[in-house]
Parts: structure tokens; sequence; C-alpha cells
């Protein structure tokens, strides 16, 4: 990177692809050829750079210029007036929320001053496509140290001493997985990369795989040296074209150096890694099903044991190890044990990166340190809830996981704090969630994903999470009653202690941990029948205001259902009961005089009944 | 050039009316050069069974859905009951038994998406386009599909036309969104 | 051994011992749904689906499925403490809410699984309601599907493919719209099934039953100008006293001859006659293949195959479509005794074709496709008009308030109902082969065969080999039973590298006598055994032991048929195969 004087890292992720930063690229450069700088000043397409909310991102090195929302139009202006003559373009630096100042460095930023970055270490600095640039950010190091300083066993015992847990979901000890499989004897073994990110929500497994793909086939080999495995498989969601394509470069790019293929670095070792392609189903992030995947069938997940780790890809033992888990291991092992396992919780180690979304300022990637607070993470990094809303919930975990509430702000996160609280750290999705949101519908939403995505083998989560959802849209609807309310959490807990896989184990934690925080919106819908967010349409009433109607019977003789009564030029009213929500009545008003209301309007229910009554 | 393949004859008027469904007519039928791409797809993957999801990614790429005659020809191929196969195609949502149309309407209905609101950009573009999710109009311009997280959550709502990705939809956006594609 | 601990009881097994089976021994019987096992069969389907046999495994963080968690040293284990009972029962609840409750006019009440189950738990109420599955009931000659009523225990998928590796039945779909049925959801008229009905006989519930024809039957019985004539398989005789509370291995022949003579069948025959009759066409077509192979001739195919079984011959004209003429083209006994009953029989007491109806209890569900199949026709009649299953027999009896247990014994009608214990072993895997050797022996031989027990022949292992002494002859015999078994042999076949001269298969595991028709034996095997010994039985009681020794037979030939392998038998008692996987050529255009 040294011969260029300034860099220009335009993120090629795929949030700031979607708004044309592949454009932005083409202009800088076409900019710059055309002043003749194209050999002082280098255009570096980059993975992620985690700030979503603000793409197309453009960061200029060495003076950290931070550009948010950058147009292909703005690119004459960035290198006229930065490049050439040294001045910022004040319009497109971040702003900070509350100071409303620009700021011009970002490392001054609210949004990466809490992250501790390891496994999106390079994401937004390299150029995913040029293994060079990954090998000058010290790529294949650790594989190189692995093959030649450590045994197998002493480079198990350092993933397992630097107390790295599965990133995926479950947070099984990294090292303690490797070693069974190591200690399986097989003519074959496998190792896998679970890439089937389906939590949504959830990107940061693609965006590791679009910013630093090298980070993961070096920890694959790494695995393969350890386990004994000298193949390695990739399954990727086929949803992610980016990231396969930049995958296979990076596979043939390795191979071409040596770093994969026969007979790595020297070594008596040899490793390939091959992709396979999910075909979506969330299911298939479950490792059994995922093999089943592989194998060409149903990915329907099997009963454990046998582990894969005894019994899996083809039969034969195979390690599966989620995106992120792989990220963190070059750098553990380069940098120590000791180092990864100073960071983080008494029991969870190091950094989790989270994918911040919903009513956030600041959506994007994070990577924290494991014990930071909820508060934190949504405060500081997310820069607090969008459009100065009320915070109400955090949902992490995706669709596995649970809803967590103002008094689990402060709670320092890690595997065992968010599973206490009803939750799970999950792939690490992390959805804010305000004041507008109900609480049951959001139950019902990822129920509602679980009914799509079970698998349909085992009875409790083919048909209890379909009753659970049938429950909550009848709860919704305004239909249900005390009783339901005692069904879904019975349901809920056995479909949690019967189901087969881990998708069914925790599918009803979204239901549970909404009942068990927001019993309140519960009540509300099934005895008030009233939706305090107003999300529920069923629980939306279209009430005719007494001060503003005039009695000119436009409403009456529009509705369909001939719920509305009143004399002319007296005060109309709707009959609850007899309504049916088409909004006819409110269109046709031309004095303003209908409202939707969330609250049921009891009195002029049963003045209206009187009157038709009568 | 022919191609043999066990077929019971009975199934042909049966795939006909599957791959007609969802309202559009669709006439397959397998052209010699069809025959030879499926073919050679599933000699590519050594006509190995395990291989069966990456031949029918091939399949599905090279002809946009996997209709019944494909998946039988698939499954002689490859050796296995074409009842398997199907069980495959039907297990994946990404696998169609139907043509997708020229212009294929997707929605985010990822969680980020669904809290900033695709619900209601869903509805409106089943209204506009008179679709229900998984259908393809009858002049096969449009079809209507939901997909779960692209993973631009900072764009939500998030409405994908073919390749092209729409950022920060809003139901009142829909029309305009379907307009550019009408003429 | 490892020692482990079961509601309170220190239990020790060998290691690889599930916990169901650990239970069981220390005599904790657990719940099962969709665990299938045949024990000694290889045959067993454990998805871990149901979850009807969880237990709580004591550390564990989830109850564990104990038909398929290995029991280990130390386990501590409840099997119905309120944890365990209650979501055994909230599963059998939810599995219920997407079942039809018209349990009253199931084919399947008093036999259902499901029923049991919520018998046994008590089941009152079912308080989750919702949406149910629904799906269109499919009807074929043999086997009707209503998946309303299937609840995903995937054993007909594992029958199907695994076992007998036809391979037309798979799950599709996913999660509450998953279900079991063939390619596209077409009919399984249009799929690859063979009716073996192997995927029937495992159904825990009503989503797969046999096409009903008893009431054919009854409409048939109750017309004055019909002459009912009634034949019964061999198999049939060893296992219908199952259904009546009879230890499994009764041979109830005389009570099912009473029997159908009380329902008003005209005559009472039995199916081993033709099945004797078989043997003579069969074994002459053997010998004849064999004397050509022998003397040189390169055009003679050998092995030469059985045909008796029509799921074994469906599944070779579905799979093996460029084999057709190494099968045999002798008709299945079925078929043999509806020619003969239809031409031999009906002259011979004056009714015309058309008056005569020809009825067969079979433990089969394929015999139902197979008498409707066009070539075992004449202008449009059936030789055979229509084939009632073991249970829909039994079931007949009881709806025709028959006293089954107190019934006399009766004896077969003259002259279609004779015959050798050579007939009756056809119930049997190997039976026919030994039924065929006996009489081949002889008539390849000149001499008498002393010793027509051929043990080497018998068994329950899925392929077996023996070979034959013919007097200084060394045959080689194939023997398979299940279809899984039987594509293997012929794989071999289609290699080139079979070196067996004859070979006999039976689509059903056991053969007939673990027929898709037969009472349900829910999975125990014993209870197969029990019938094979039975059949074997029964041989040794007969006075004639082989099929070229029954008067009745003899005589047909003499009045009638003349030769083995005349003419006329050929017309009568052969036939010819169809390529059913019709290798269609899909036109370029």
């Amino acid at each position: 990177m040294s011969r260029y004087k300034i860099h220009l890292l335009v993120c090629g992720g795929t949030g700031c692809h979607s708004s044309e930063s592949n454009l932005v690229y083409e202009m800088l450069r076409d900019e710059l050829e055309r002043k003749g700088l194209e050999k002082d000043v280098q255009v570096i397409r980059t993975g992620c750079f985690g700030f979503c909310e603000k793409g197309p991102i453009l960061k200029i090195l060495p003076d950290n210029t931070f550009y948010t929302q950058v147009k292909p139009s703005d690119a004459k202006e960035i290198i006229d007036e930065h490049i050439i003559k040294g001045r910022r373009v004040y319009r497109l630096l971040y702003t900070d929320p509350e100071t409303e100042e620009h700021v011009p460095d970002s490392k001054q930023m609210d949004f990466y001053k809490k992250q501790l970055r390891i496994a999106l270490r390079n994401c937004g600095t390299i150029d995913p496509e040029n293994i060079d640039e990954s090998i000058a950010r010290d790529a294949y190091q650790a594989l190189g140290k692995a093959l030649t300083e450590y045994t197998p066993s002493e480079t198990i015992d350092l993933i397992k001493r630097s107390g790295l847990r599965g990133r995926g979901g479950a947070g099984f000890p990294t090292g303690l997985k490797w070693e069974i499989a190591a200690k399986n004897n097989a003519d074959r073994k496998y190792v896998v990369c679970n890439a089937d990110e389906g939590d949504p929500g959830a990107f940061m497994d693609r965006s590791i795989l679009e910013g630093d793909p090298h980070s993961v086939l070096e920890a694959m080999a790494i695995c393969g040296y350890c386990i004994g495995a000298t193949k390695g498989l990739i399954y990727i969601r086929a949803e992610y074209p980016l990231a396969i394509k930049r995958l296979k470069i990076a596979i043939a790019q390795a191979q071409e150096y040596g770093l994969l293929g026969e007979h790595i670095l020297g070594a008596d070792f040899s490793f390939d890694v091959t992709l396979r392609y999910g075909a979506g189903a969330f299911v298939c992030g479950e490792e059994t099903a995922l093999i089943h995947s592989m194998e060409g069938k149903r990915g329907e997940p099997s009963n454990k044991p046998p582990f894969p780790a005894q019994s899996g890809y083809l039969g034969k033992p195979t390690n599966v190890n989620n995106v992120e888990t792989l990220a963190n291991i070059p750098a553990i092992i380069l940098k120590g044990a000791e180092w990864f396992s100073s960071i983080g919780t008494e029991r969870s180690k190091g950094t989790k990166v989270f994918a911040l979304a919903g009513k956030i300022n600041n959506v994007g990637l994070i990577e924290v340190p494991m014990g930071i607070t909820l508060r934190e993470i949504i405060y500081e990094i997310g820069g607090g809830v969008k459009n100065g809303k009320k915070f109400k919930a955090v949902q992490t975990g995706g669709p596995s996981g649970g809803c967590l509430t103002e008094k689990h702000l402060d709670t320092p996160i890690d595997y065992e704090s968010l599973t206490a609280a009803g939750s799970m750290m999950g792939s690490g999705g992390m959805i804010v969630l305000d004041e507008d949101d109900c609480m049951v519908s959001v139950a019902k939403f990822y129920l509602g994903f679980i009914v799509d995505e079970s698998c349909g083998k085992c009875a409790p989560c083919r048909i209890g999470n379909k009753r659970l959802h049938e429950t909550l849209g009848k709860i919704t609807a305004g239909k249900g009653t005390q009783d339901d309310i005692e069904k879904l959490r019975n349901l809920g807990s056995v479909i949690k202690d019967a189901s087969l896989c881990g998708l069914g184990q925790t599918s009803p934690n979204p239901v549970l941990s909404t009942l068990d925080n927001f019993m309140e919106e519960y009540l509300e819908h099934v005895h008030d029948k009233k939706c305090r967010s107003g999300r529920c349409r069923d629980l939306l009433y279209y009430v005719i205001s007494k001060e503003d109607c005039i009695g000119c019977m436009a409403c009456k003789r529009v509705c369909p259902t001939h719920a509305i009564s009143g004399e002319k030029k007296e005060a109309h009213v709707i009959n609850q009961d007899v309504c049916i929500k088409c909004g006819a009545c409110m269109e046709k008003c031309q004095f303003d005089a209908i409202s939707l209301m969330n609250d049921y309007p009891r009195v002029s229910a049963t003045a209206a009944q009187t009157i038709t009554e009568s | 050039m022919s191609q043999k393949i066990n077929i019971a004859p009975e199934a042909f008027e049966y795939m006909e009316k599957v791959t007609g469904a969802g309202g559009v007519e669709v006439k397959v039928n397998l052209p010699k050069e069809k025959i030879e791409k499926i073919n050679s797809i599933c000699d590519a993957f050594g006509n190995d069974p395990g291989e069966l999801i990456n031949v029918l990614h091939e399949a599905q790429h090279a002809f946009g859905y996997i209709p019944a005659e494909i998946q039988d020809i698939v499954a002689h191929n490859l050796h296995m009951p074409v009842s398997q196969v199907y069980g495959v195609v039907t297990f994946y949502t990404f696998f169609s038994m139907t043509p997708k149309g020229e212009h294929p309407v997707s929605v985010c209905t990822g969680t980020a998406c669904y809290v900033r609101g695709a619900e209601r950009v869903l509805e409106e573009f089943r209204k506009e386009l008179q679709l229900e999710v998984g259908e393809t109009t009858p002049d096969g311009r449009f079809s209507l599909n939901c997909l779960r997280c692209v993973g631009a959550c900072g764009l939500a709502p998030v409405v994908l036309v073919g390749e092209k990705v729409y950022g920060r939809v809003s139901p009142d956006g829909v029309k305009a969104i379907i307009e550019e594609y009408k003429k | 051994m490892i020692e482990l601990t079961i509601d309170n009881k220190k239990v020790w097994v060998e290691e690889g011992t599930t916990i169901l089976k650990a239970a069981r021994n220390a005599g904790v019987e657990i719940p099962t749904l969709c665990h299938f096992e045949l024990c000694g069969m290889g045959i067993e389907s454990k998805p871990g689906g149901c979850r009807i046999c969880v237990v709580e495994v004591e550390g564990r963080r989830t109850l564990a499925p104990s038909c398929m968690t290995e029991a280990q040293h130390g386990m501590v284990i409840h099997t119905h403490n309120t944890r365990v009972l209650n979501a055994r029962t909230t599963v059998l609840k939810l599995i219920i809410s997407d079942h039809p409750l018209d349990c009253l006019v199931c084919a399947k009440s008093g036999q259902c699984e499901l029923q049991n189950l919520a018998v046994q738990f008590g089941i009152r109420s079912q308080p989750y309601e919702g949406e149910q599955s629904r799906y269109r009931k499919d009807t074929s000659p043999s086997i009707i599907r209503n998946m309303d009523k299937c609840i995903m225990c995937r054993r007909c998928e594992m029958m199907c493919n695994e076992v007998q590796t036809v391979g037309a039945l798979a799950a599709v779909n996913r999660g509450f719209m998953s279900v079991v049925a063939p390619a596209f959801e077409m009919n399984l008229e249009d799929s690859p099934c063979t009716y073996c009905g192997q995927c029937v006989s495992v159904c825990p519930t009503g989503a797969l039953t046999e096409a009903d024809h008893t009431n054919e039957v009854i409409r048939a019985l109750s017309d004055p100008a019909k002459t009912v004539v009634v034949q019964t398989a061999p198999a049939v005789r060893a296992a219908l006293g199952e259904e009546f509370g009879l230890p499994p291995g009764t041979l109830v022949t005389g009570k099912m001859a009473t029997a159908l003579r009380e329902l008003g069948f005209d005559y009472v025959f039995d199916t081993d006659f033709s099945a004797d009759l078989t043997i003579m066409e069969e074994g002459t077509e053997l010998l004849q293949r064999l004397q050509r192979h022998l003397a040189g001739d390169p055009d003679v195919r050998l092995p030469i195959l059985t045909s008796c079984c029509p799921g074994w011959v469906n599944f070779f004209e579905h799979n093996f479509p460029d084999l057709l003429d190494v099968p045999s083209t002798a008709k299945s006994p079925q078929q043999m005794f509806g020619a003969i009953a239809k031409s031999y029989f009906a002259e011979k007491i004056g009714v015309s074709r058309k008056d005569m109806i020809v009825v067969s209890i079979m433990p089969c569900l394929a015999k139902k496709y197979e008498c409707q199949r066009n070539e075992f026709k004449v202008d449009g009649n059936p030789d055979v008009d229509y084939s009632i299953s073991t249970r829909e027999l039994a079931a007949f009896i009881k709806q025709a308030n028959i006293d089954f247990l107190n019934l006399p014994d009766g004896d077969f009608d003259d002259p279609l109902g004779e015959s050798s214990g050579a007939a009756v072993i056809f119930g049997n895997t190997g039976g026919v082969i030994e039924a065929a050797c006996r009489t081949a022996y002889e008539l390849y031989t000149g001499k008498t065969l002393e010793k027509v027990d051929f043990h080497v022949l018998r068994g329950m292992e899925g392929i077996r080999s023996a070979t034959v002494d013919f007097d200084g002859l060394q045959l080689n015999i194939g023997i398979a039973h299940g279809l899984g078994n039987a594509r293997k042999l012929l794989d071999e076949v289609k290699a080139g590298k079979s070196h067996y001269h004859a070979i006999e298969i039976m689509a059903c595991p056991g053969g007939c006598i673990g027929g898709g028709g037969q009472p349900f034996h829910h999975g125990n095997s014993e209870i197969l055994n029990k019938r094979v010994a039975a059949i074997y039985t029964e041989d040794k009681r007969k006075e004639i032991r082989k099929s070229h020794e029954n008067p009745s037979i003899v005589r047909l030939y003499g009045e009638y048929l003349g030769k083995p392998g005349s003419h006329k038998a050929h017309s009568l008692l052969h036939t010819e195969y169809f390529p059913k996987s019709n290798e269609v050529w899909l036109m370029s255009q």
C-alpha cells in the first residue's frame, strides 16, 4: 500500500453496494485519472465499514476522514476539494446527532469509539479481492505459525485457553469442539464453515466473507491442521452473491499462492476449500441439518448424539464452525490466548459482532467486547432510538432469541446473561423496537417466520409453533382470551423442552420473553381489546368526534354494514360491533370528524346499540 | 438427437397442470439443447446424488425454474427416485417450480425491514400488481416474492426488482417502482 | 455393561442400548409413536419426530427421545415425572389437533396407534384448535392415501425407500405443510408404486389403507344370478386367527372354510390348488430353460425368476424394463385360479363366465391391482373379480356376526380345493422355490425325492443363496424377500454377473405371511416368525407334499390342459410383462 500517498476506501459491502457505491468507486477512479492522480491516490473497494445507516461510505487515509452517503456525483468535488486542495467536503462528513457538529475523523465517532474489532479487523481496510492486501495485514501468518511452531494439539490447547466460544448461537467452546473432532479417528475428516446466516436482520457473517474472506479460509486451514482434515467446505447462502464471488476469488488466489492446496507453506499438510450453497432454509443453520443439506438431502436435523464431530458429513468426523468464530482464530494465534482471554467477561471471552437494526439511529455492524451493556450499544454506539421515540425493547438473537427491556439495559452482555434474561446471543442480530411497536405483533412476526422455516420433522415444532402463531393471531385480532395466554405459556415451554433441534428448542423464546416482560400488553389485547402502539389493525376503532360531526349523513350512507347511526344534523355514532373497519366513512367525511383510536370506545358503542335497538 | 428418460406418460399431463399453476399457462417442452444442458450439468457434478442441490441450483440458473420434467431427468441421471428430488425441491424456498416474472419483485421481510414497515409495502405491491406472494402476473411481466434479509438493513425496508435494490421504500413509493418497469 | 438409573431403579444394559430398550428391560414401557422396528429383520425407523417417547435425563437441558438416545453409564432417567408427562400429553394433543376426529368411521379405528395413545393418555379435550392439514384423497386400485391423517412418522417413507427401494413416496414440502407423497403429489397410480402395501402395513393411523372391496363382494353374494367362487391364499390361514384374538401362528384353515361358506360363497376353494398348478407350469419352464442352457443354447436366459408375486412383477416392470424376458411367464396362483375357475370349472358346472364371480382372499394389496390388469380379462370380464385382504375378510366375518372362534372346521370344495404341502409353503419366503425343487427334482432326475424339506432354502435373511443337488447337477438358487433385496439380485442379473439358475422373489419381508393385507404386526417380528412356522406345520400335516402328485392337478391336465406348457396351458396360465417405466423419447424440436 505504501507507494500511494492517499487511499480512498470505498465500502463495497452489500448495503453500500445497494446504494451505488460501485458507481462512486468508478467515478472516483475516472476523476483521478482525469486529473492524472492515479499514481498517487489509490481507490480501494473494501468490505463493510459497519456504518450501514449512512452508506455509501468513503474513508480517506491517512487522515481518517469519514464521508457518508456519498453519491457518484460527489466524486468530482471530493477529488477537487479534498485531494487536490486539501479541504474537507463538510457537507459529506458525518454529523454527530447530539452536538450537530461535523466529525472529520472516524476515530472520534461515537459509533467507533466503543468498538473493538477482532473478527472485523480487516473489514473496511483492505480490498477483499486482492490477497496481497490481506497478506500485508498478516493473513496466513497464523497458519504459518501453527504449522511451524505448534503441534495440532498445542494449537487446540491455545484455542481452548483463549476461551473462544461458538459465535453461531449456542456458544460451545471452540477448542473443545476441535479436540473432540481431533480425537475421533477416521480416514477422512471435514472442516465445515457455517455461512448459512439465516437470521433475518443479521448480516455479520456476510460482511466478514465480503470484507475479509482470507481470515475464514486461513482459520479453516488451521482447523484442518488441528483435527486432521484435508478438506474444507463452506456452506453459504445462495442469497449472498457478492460473498460467494469474493470467496471464489479468495480461494483461487490462495491456491495460486500455495496457501491452500498441497503441501501448504512447504509443510506436510494439504488442505483445500470448496463451496456448497444453501437454498433458502433457515433450519440449515443447525449443524446436522446443514450436513444433510450438503449431502444433497432435505435439510432436516437429526438427533444429537451422534455429534458431527463423531459422525458428520458423509458419516465422517466433521467440525462445524460459524464464520465469525473462524474469523477470530488467526488473531488468537498471532496475539496469544492470554490477549484474547483478557477481553470480555468471566465465561465469555473476546468480542461479539452485532448487527444493529430497527428503530435505531446508527444501523450497522458493530463489534464490541463481551460484557458491554445494551445501553452502551444502543445509546452510545447506536446513537439512540430513531426520531426521538421512546425505547421499548431490543430483540436479540434473531427468531430464537427474546425481547429484552429497559430493565436489562445495564446487564453486561455475555452468553449466560442473555440466556438468563430469556433471550440468547444467537448469531448476534439486535433489533431495537420503540413505542410504536406492538410486542404481541413482534412475537407473532417471529413465530410466523418459524412456521415458515420449521422443517416439519418433529411434532412440537411443526404443529406447536403453528398453534402458537395462530393463538397470537387470535390475540392481535382482538379475539384472544385469558385461556389463550395460559396456552401460549404451556405450549411454549413444551416446544422448548421437547423439540428435536435447536430451532424448535428456541422457537418459543420470542413469545415467552414477551410474556415475561410485556404481559400488560397481552392483557390489554385480551381484556381491553386495545393495542397501545396502534399496530394491530383489528384493535383500532373508527370513532366520530361529537364536536366535529355536523350530522351530514355522508358517512352513514356510505357505510356498507349500516354500523353508523344518527339523525340529520346530530352527531353520528359508529357501532363497533358491526363496524368492519373498511375506512369508507373516514374517506367520505369532509369535516375530519372521524379518526382511528386505539381505545375501545365502550360508551359510544353502548350508546350506538341503544340507538339501533330503539 | 433425442433423450431417453424414464417417465410415466400420465405424469406428463400432470406436469403440465403443475407447471401451469398460478394462472400462468406455460407449455414446457424440452428441446434438444435443454436436455443436453441438463445432462451436462449432471455430468459436471459426476451424476452424484450427493450433489443434488448443486445440480438444482445450476438447473434453476439455466432455466429460471425447475419444472417437473427437469426434475425427472435430474432424478434419472443421478439414479434416484424423482419423489426424492421433488422432496428436496419443495424443501428449499430458493427452488421454484413456476417461472418467475420478467421483473421479479422481492420484498425483504426480515426483521429490520419488518419493524420499519415492510408489511405495508408488501401489501401495496400485492394490491398494485394484484398478486399473492409466489405468483406471477398473467402476462408474465411481474412476480412477487418475499425474501429474508438481504443484509441491507440500513436501507430498510428494502425491495428488490431483479438485481436492483430499492431502499427505504414507503407504501406511497410502490407505484413509482412498478411504473419504472411497466414501459 | 453399563449401569444407569431409570425411575429410581438400577439397570444394567449393553453399551449402545437405547434408553427405550433399557427401560423395557427394566419393565418400564415408554410409549412410542413414530418409532418402528421389525426386530431381527434390519427394518427400523426412528426419525425421532413424534417426541412421544421423551424422557428426562438429569443434567440435560431438554427432554431426550428415548428411542434414539443411547443409554450412558451413570445416566439418571425419569420416564414419567410431571415434566415428561406434560410434554407427552401436550405433544399428543398437538398431533391430534392436526388430525381429523372421524375415528368412528375411520378404516383404522381400533387398530390405530394414535387412537390407542389417546386412550392410554386419557385425552378428553383438544385445546389447541387451529388449521388442519388438508390434502386431496388419492385412490388407487390397491391403496388409498388420506394424508389428512398423516402424522409424519415417516415409516412409509422408510419402507418405500430403504426397505423396498421403490421410491414412490418421499417427504415433501416443509414445516406444517410437510407430508409424505409421490413426486409432484401425483396419484399413486401414476407413480412407480408397486402396491406392495408395506406402507399400509406400517402406517400407525388411517392415512394409508387398502382399497376396501368388501362391499362389492357382498353385492355379488346377494345376487342370486351369480355363482360366487372364493379362493384363499396360503398365508391367510396362518394369520386370520390373530384378528380374532388367537395367538399368532394359529392355523385356522378349517374355521376359515366354514366361515366363508357361512358368508354365502357358493364354492369355497383354495389358491393352494393353483399354487400346485403354478409349480407344474413354472417348474416345467425352469426345466426347459435349464435343459436348453445345459445343451449350450445361447439364446436362453438364466436365471429364471419366479413371477407369483404381483408387487414384484410391478417392481420389475417399473425398474427393469429391459429384463422382462427373465421372469417366468407363469401367471400368479391367484390368476391361474381365476382362469381355470372361469373356464374348466365353469364349464364343468355349466355356469357361463359372466355369471361367475371369483373372489380371492389375499394377504396382499398388489393382488387387488393384479386382478384388474387388462391381460387378465376376457372381453372385459376379469378372471378374478375381487380381491380382498385378510383384514377385510376378518372385518367381513365380524360384520356378519359369525362366531369365528367356535366354528367347526370345514373342508375346501372339490375340485379346486385340493392341494399339496408344496402349495402351502408359497406363503413363506423360499417356499415357492422349495415347492418347485420338489417337483423339478423328480421330473429332472426321474427319481423319487425322499427328503422333501429343503432346509437350506428356509430362513429370514433378506438374501439367501443355496445349492441344491439334482442328482449331480448343482442348481444355484437365490432367494430374496423385500424389494430392496430383490433389486440387488436383479442388478447382478442385469450386469450379467448372476450365477444363479433360479431366483425366488417375494416383495414383502418374510414373504406373503408379511404381506400388506395381513393383520397388523405393529412391528412385532415374532408374529411373522410364528406365521412362518405355522405354514411349515401345515405343509408337514399334508399327505401330499409335491405339487405334481396333487390328484386334482393330474386330473385337470388329463381332462383339460394336456401337458404342462401345452398350447392350452399357455393361453390360460401364462402371461406377458409390460414396461411400466415407459421409456419415453422426448423428441427434439
